[in-house]
């Protein structure tokens, strides 16, 4: 049978983690919960403490306080090599003074398996990724896509409990990388493993995961399904990081919400009284021909820019306060025959629907 | 580099290929520019080891006499002197790398282990008895370790040992003295080797499933390997031509090939026996050198190798 990792995969509990390097706070209370056999992304820029987060998981940094428990186990004091827990480095960290055959191997050798059944799964492994032939090859001998599925294959042979992978495509190049991207999200279909998958490349996420985790100063701000992440942010960094927003400053009194003097129309409850952001994704606006179409918001704006992009147009427009807002949209023959020149005064539209809040902090 | 005076064209091909000659010309330019700057370093090469080597090689092929004659090579297959002489010097090169690698493996592994700051305040322990002179520091050890030197007078007060220890004026006088100059020798690339190795890679050893102890057998130490082996290459030649330290800690019981260089050249003033000498110590240097690079070159996976 292929290497079937979907009985044995185990949810991960963390619970409460604090992470100080003397008095740098890196990870404050930190708790998440991971489900058996989920693809799981922790999102956020550099020093937000995904990767530290990682590093506790896989056991290599100690945390001052907190608990893992993998399928109910308590790991946090646990020494890395008996964690069975697999995972991808940056530099994909493969063994240089040995083959691929032996670097796969490895994990094998230190569980002391015979050699028969070791030669038999490298093989599979290396069948997984794609990489059947190339045992004897050294690691200098190989390309950066193929020295990352080597360390794809080491990570999983010994069928651990849980994978995690620390930017494992941040030095391919672009076409690699997307091309990895789909495949690793295959291999993950197929094995079902727990993941847990560490980068500061949103469209890499949202390509890949299950959930989303974005991480910023050492806490969560969101976790959620990629969709949901990205069409309702809860807070204004997550809808900054992912993908491309235009913030509005609006203002609830009363039990509904207004821009200037314009009451909002939205399918969501307004939120509390006071000063919130409008979160509006430049695909979300559109051009309206007819100001008193029903249902939709309107914002009169007028035109800065329009630039042509071949597929799609950007359209840089300015609110009345002042404010720049971006709107894109696709070069349909009856949207390019109406489009606006510089200077040319236009309405905006947003549905109810689309409708996002969050607060202005 | 500039297109010179030969005259370039875009109609008039001279001999069918545009501006062949004028290229060639100049690539010839070029590289005789460049053998002009390499030319100070070419000389001193040739003037400082080429010369004096071939001069070393011409005298030994003269008997005291001044006759042309290989007796000073024959000189070591008829006296059983020599043969001891150079069983001698391999067995003190040998103990003193063997001594050099016991002591510097571990002192190599720590100091790369240490954070930046105390490393290199570290090192420069390391490198401190460089500044001092061999003989000073040989004088030392004889002040440490003779009949009545420190260390027996310590041991005897003490009432460890009854009678002073034969640590001086021998074989484990020599040892000790040599390991102690020697041992920076292969420290230093020793340790240069080990911080090249990439924490990753010990990280991802442990997560694969290699205890801590099963990590530094099967990845650090394997890794560690190309810089010990050429600590080891230097310390062992170095060791094979060394003088001073024998001649004086030796107590004239260990005769080392060095000083058979100095007693044939100035005490019997026969430079043909001294320069037969340094020829075959230069020989054997030399097939040892090679040898190391071959079985070396065998066993390292290329990586090491091809650096």
């Amino acid at each position: 049978m292929l290497l079937s990792l979907a009985p044995s995969a185990l949810p991960i509990g963390i619970h409460g983690i604090e992470k100080r390097f003397g008095s740098l706070s890196i990870l404050s209370d930190l708790s998440l919960d991971v489900a058996a056999g989920e693809f799981l992304t922790l999102l956020g820029p550099s020093g937000s403490g995904k990767t530290t987060l990682l590093m506790i998981l896989a056991g290599f940094v100690r945390a001052n306080a907190g608990s893992i428990k993998v399928g109910g186990e308590e790991i946090i004091t646990m020494p890395p090599h008996k964690r069975n827990i697999g995972m991808v480095f940056q530099n994909y960290a493969l063994f240089p003074h040995m083959n691929v055959f032996h670097n796969v191997a490895f994990p094998l050798k230190q569980r002391r398996v015979s050699a028969a059944d070791t030669r038999e799964r490298v093989e599979k492994a290396l069948d997984l990724v794609r990489l059947q032939g190339l045992g004897e090859r050294r690691v200098d001998q190989l390309s950066g896509g193929q020295r990352q599925r080597v360390a794809l294959a080491r990570a999983i042979v010994f069928e651990p409990r849980i994978v995690l992978m620390d930017e494992p495509l941040s030095a391919l190049d672009k076409g690699l990388r997307e091309h990895m991207q789909i495949e690793l999200r295959n291999l993950h279909r197929r094995l079902g493993m727990t993941t847990v998958y560490v980068t500061h490349d949103q469209r890499e996420a949202i390509t890949m995961s299950d959930r989303i985790a974005v991480m910023n100063d050492g806490r969560i701000e969101q976790i959620d399904r990629p969709e949901a992440l990205y069409a309702r942010p809860k807070t204004k960094f997550v809808a900054g990081f992912i993908g491309e927003s235009n913030f509005i400053p609006v203002e609830s009194r009363n039990g509904s919400v207004w821009y200037e003097d314009r009451k909002l129309r939205m399918n969501d409850p307004a939120p509390s009284a006071g000063r919130h952001l409008m979160v509006v994704r430049p695909e979300k606006l559109w051009l309206v021909a007819d100001a008193e179409q029903s249902g939709i918001n309107t914002l009169p704006a007028t035109v800065g820019d329009v630039i042509y992009q071949g597929d799609s147009f950007i359209c840089y427009a300015t609110l009345r306060d002042g404010r720049q807002v971006t709107l894109r949209d696709y070069c349909r023959s009856d949207v390019l025959a109406k489009l606006p020149a510089p200077g040319e005064p236009i309405t905006l539209g947003i549905d109810a629907q689309d409708v996002v809040l969050v607060a202005d902090q | 580099m500039s297109v010179g005076s030969a005259s370039l064209d875009h109609a008039g091909r001279s001999d069918g290929v545009l501006n062949a000659d004028a290229l060639r010309a100049d690539a010839r330019r070029q590289a005789l520019g460049l053998l002009a700057l390499l030319s100070p370093g070419l000389f001193v090469v040739f003037a400082l080891i080429i010369v004096p080597i071939g001069w070393l090689f011409w005298l030994s092929l003269f008997d005291e006499t001044g006759e042309l004659s290989l007796v000073n090579y024959a000189r070591f297959f008829e006296q059983a002197s020599y043969i001891k002489t150079f069983a001698t010097t391999f067995k003190v090169a040998f103990v003193v790398t063997g001594a050099c690698v016991l002591f510097g493996y571990p002192l190599a592994y720590m100091l790369s282990q240490l954070p930046r700051r105390a490393a290199s305040i570290c090192l420069i322990f390391v490198i401190l008895p460089f500044w001092t002179s061999v003989l000073v520091r040989t004088y030392a050890w004889l002040v440490i370790l003779q009949r009545k030197g420190l260390i027996n007078n310590w041991l005897i007060d003490l009432g460890i040992i009854g009678q002073p220890l034969p640590l001086a004026n021998n074989f484990a006088g020599v040892v000790i003295g040599m390991t102690h100059i020697m041992l920076p020798f292969l420290v230093l690339p020793l340790y240069a080797s080990m911080k090249t190795i990439d924490v990753d890679c010990l990280c991802a050893g442990m997560n694969l499933g290699a205890s801590p102890a099963a990590t530094f057998r099967q990845i650090f130490f394997p890794l560690s390997l190309p810089g010990l082996a050429s600590g080891v290459v230097i310390v062992f030649v170095l060791g094979l031509g060394f003088f001073v330290t024998p001649a004086l800690m030796g107590g004239g019981k260990v005769i080392m090939w060095a000083m058979r260089m100095e007693q044939a050249t100035s005490l019997y003033s026969n430079w043909g026996a001294g320069a037969a000498l340094g020829v075959v110590l230069l020989a054997v240097t030399l097939a040892l050198l090679s040898l190391f690079q071959r079985l070396l070159g065998a066993r390292a996976t290329g990586v090491w190798s091809r650096r």
